[in-house]
């Protein structure tokens, strides 16, 4: 039975006693509790056991799409060759840091996880991915999982990878095609119901904040899971929030909670022009909208996505606009270059702002962004260009009077300030991704 | 009963291999436009049945494969 508390900020984020990161897998389990997987491969009643509780838990995917992962699950069950489970901590958002969190505070919750669905789908491998610039979420998890191995306490054969740390380099396709030694770029996927595969194996790819929800639910099962959040998505999940609050860094809460609670969880600071949700191709909510439930299909209703639970709390007093030129020009940058309308369409679009955010624009500037974000939506092979879109949108939307402002030389007094956002260092490449993993 | 069924096919350009030759859209204007940046805009309805031919053959004359003819089942 579970002792943990329902307090939303202790499921995945619970303290282990004496550890403050990388607890060993003893303090681990005295924390979390015992997980008993089946001693038989064929262990069939289990599996199906865990399937429906998977499914009956209602868990959305943390990756960003928010597929419900009882659904992903049953897709791999029925397929011939042996599949492998791959763990994708590679957290490209430069706003997001809860999956390196995750992995220091929690390494072996992921990998509980990971064997969990495992087992289910019959799974022979399970491999984890941590790009190569996160040094201490990788130490981490490389720790715990020499642990597992010295304790024999792992089921399965487990690695882990470094792929390079780029922004499209954790989209699915991607990180599959590196670990097929071929470089991390984004595939076209015309029926997304044909599995991706490593070599000959389906590859079942899952983010690994969605692992270590799994590694609880096979504890405590999915009447508990639901015993948090809303009846279309459960449970708690994990938030970065940064910008104007005076405690940045991640929580954990309750799914449907207030944006503008876990703003003030986090130590709001300041009167708000706007918040930036889901990521850098997410959406900015009006500060009238802030009382919208932290949940997908609140979310959705007001234009924006939960994404991978990013906040970015920007005062009243800096420039939307400057930093909507920002991100868009960081995010044409980090386009892996495949698809016309991404490679071409995300710099003109990035070349409008800078205008509009310098006020040099003409007055056909906010027309023409538009037009080309209405060119450039879904026309790649991935969804990099239409994040890019619906964000800029947005900031159309919720810097409007500012926006017209710039576009008639009058830019506000914010647009030379300092940015609130976080980019990681110009990489030392123009491109991603020359791959291929490491045997 | 099952209604009766047909097929129809609808074009998509496959992202990746289109390099912005733009032969499509000298085939088959009617249902292929150029984006500013030369790369062909289509839109996923289905293609009526007299321009079935050219969107054939606009697929078959891409030098990078790039523009797909998708069968899709419509009820009719």
């Amino acid at each position: 039975m579970s002792t943990l508390t329902l307090d939303a900020a202790g499921r995945l984020l619970a303290s282990v006693p004496g550890w403050a990161d990388s607890p060993p897998l003893a303090a681990h389990l005295a924390t979390h509790g015992a997980l008993s997987l089946p001693s038989g491969r064929d262990d069939g009643r289990w599996r199906l056991g865990m399937l429906a509780a998977i499914g009956e838990s209602g868990l959305l995917g943390r990756g960003g799409a928010g597929f419900p992962a009882g659904a992903k699950w049953d897709a791999f069950r029925t397929s011939g060759r042996r599949p492998i489970v791959v763990v994708n901590a590679m957290e490209g958002e430069p706003a997001s840091a809860k999956d390196r969190v995750l992995l220091s505070s929690a390494p072996h919750l992921v990998l509980d996880g990971a064997e969990v669905a495992a087992t289910v789908i019959g799974a022979s491998e399970i491999v984890v991915c941590v790009a190569d610039d996160s040094g201490a979420a990788a130490s981490s998890v490389e720790a715990a999982v020499a642990e597992r191995r010295r304790a024999r306490a792992s089921r399965f054969p487990v690695t882990v990878q470094r792929p390079p740390g780029r922004y499209v380099t954790g989209e699915e396709s991607a990180l599959v095609s590196w670990l097929n030694d071929r470089p991390a770029l984004p595939a076209l996927r015309v029926d997304k119901s044909v599995p991706l595969r490593v070599g000959r194996r389906p590859a079942m790819v899952h983010n690994a904040e969605t692992l270590s929800q799994v590694a609880l639910i096979a504890r405590h099962g999915p009447a508990w899971f639901r015993l948090l959040g809303t009846p279309e998505a459960p449970g708690s999940t994990l938030v970065t929030v940064t910008g104007a609050v005076g405690l940045p860094g991640v929580l954990e809460v309750e799914l449907g909670t207030p944006v503008i609670d876990i703003l003030e969880r986090a130590g709001l600071q300041a009167a708000l022009s706007g918040v930036l949700v889901g990521g850098y191709g997410g959406a900015w909510l009006d500060p009238a909208e802030l009382g919208t439930p932290f949940a997908p299909g609140p979310l959705a209703a007001v234009g924006a996505t939960q994404g991978v639970g990013i906040l970015v709390a920007l005062p009243v007093g800096a420039c939307g606009i400057a930093e909507t030129a920002r991100i868009a020009r960081y995010m044409a940058g980090e386009s892996a270059g495949q698809c016309g309308p991404c490679a071409f369409g995300l710099p003109a679009i990035a070349d409008d702002l800078e205008q509009l955010w310098a006020g040099r624009a003409d007055a056909s500037s906010i027309d023409r962004i538009n037009h080309r974000s209405d060119t450039v939506d879904g026309r790649g092979a991935c969804r990099h260009p239409d994040g890019v879109v619906r964000l800029v949108r947005s900031a159309l939307a919720v810097f409007g009077d500012d926006a017209r402002a710039h576009a008639e030389g009058r830019p506000c007094a914010g647009n030379a300030g300092p940015t609130v956002l976080a980019f990681p260092a110009t990489p030392p490449t123009g491109r991603p991704v020359a791959g291929g993993r490491s045997s | 009963m099952s209604p009766s069924r047909g097929v129809a096919v609808r074009l998509r350009v496959d992202p990746v291999a289109c390099d912005a030759y733009g032969y499509c859209a000298e085939l088959l204007p009617e249902r292929v436009t150029l984006d500013e940046w030369g790369y062909p805009v289509v839109d996923g309805t289905p293609v009526e049945p007299s321009l079935v031919d050219l969107a054939t053959r606009a697929a078959a004359e891409c030098p990078r494969r790039a523009l797909l003819l998708e069968e899709v089942r419509v009820a009719g």
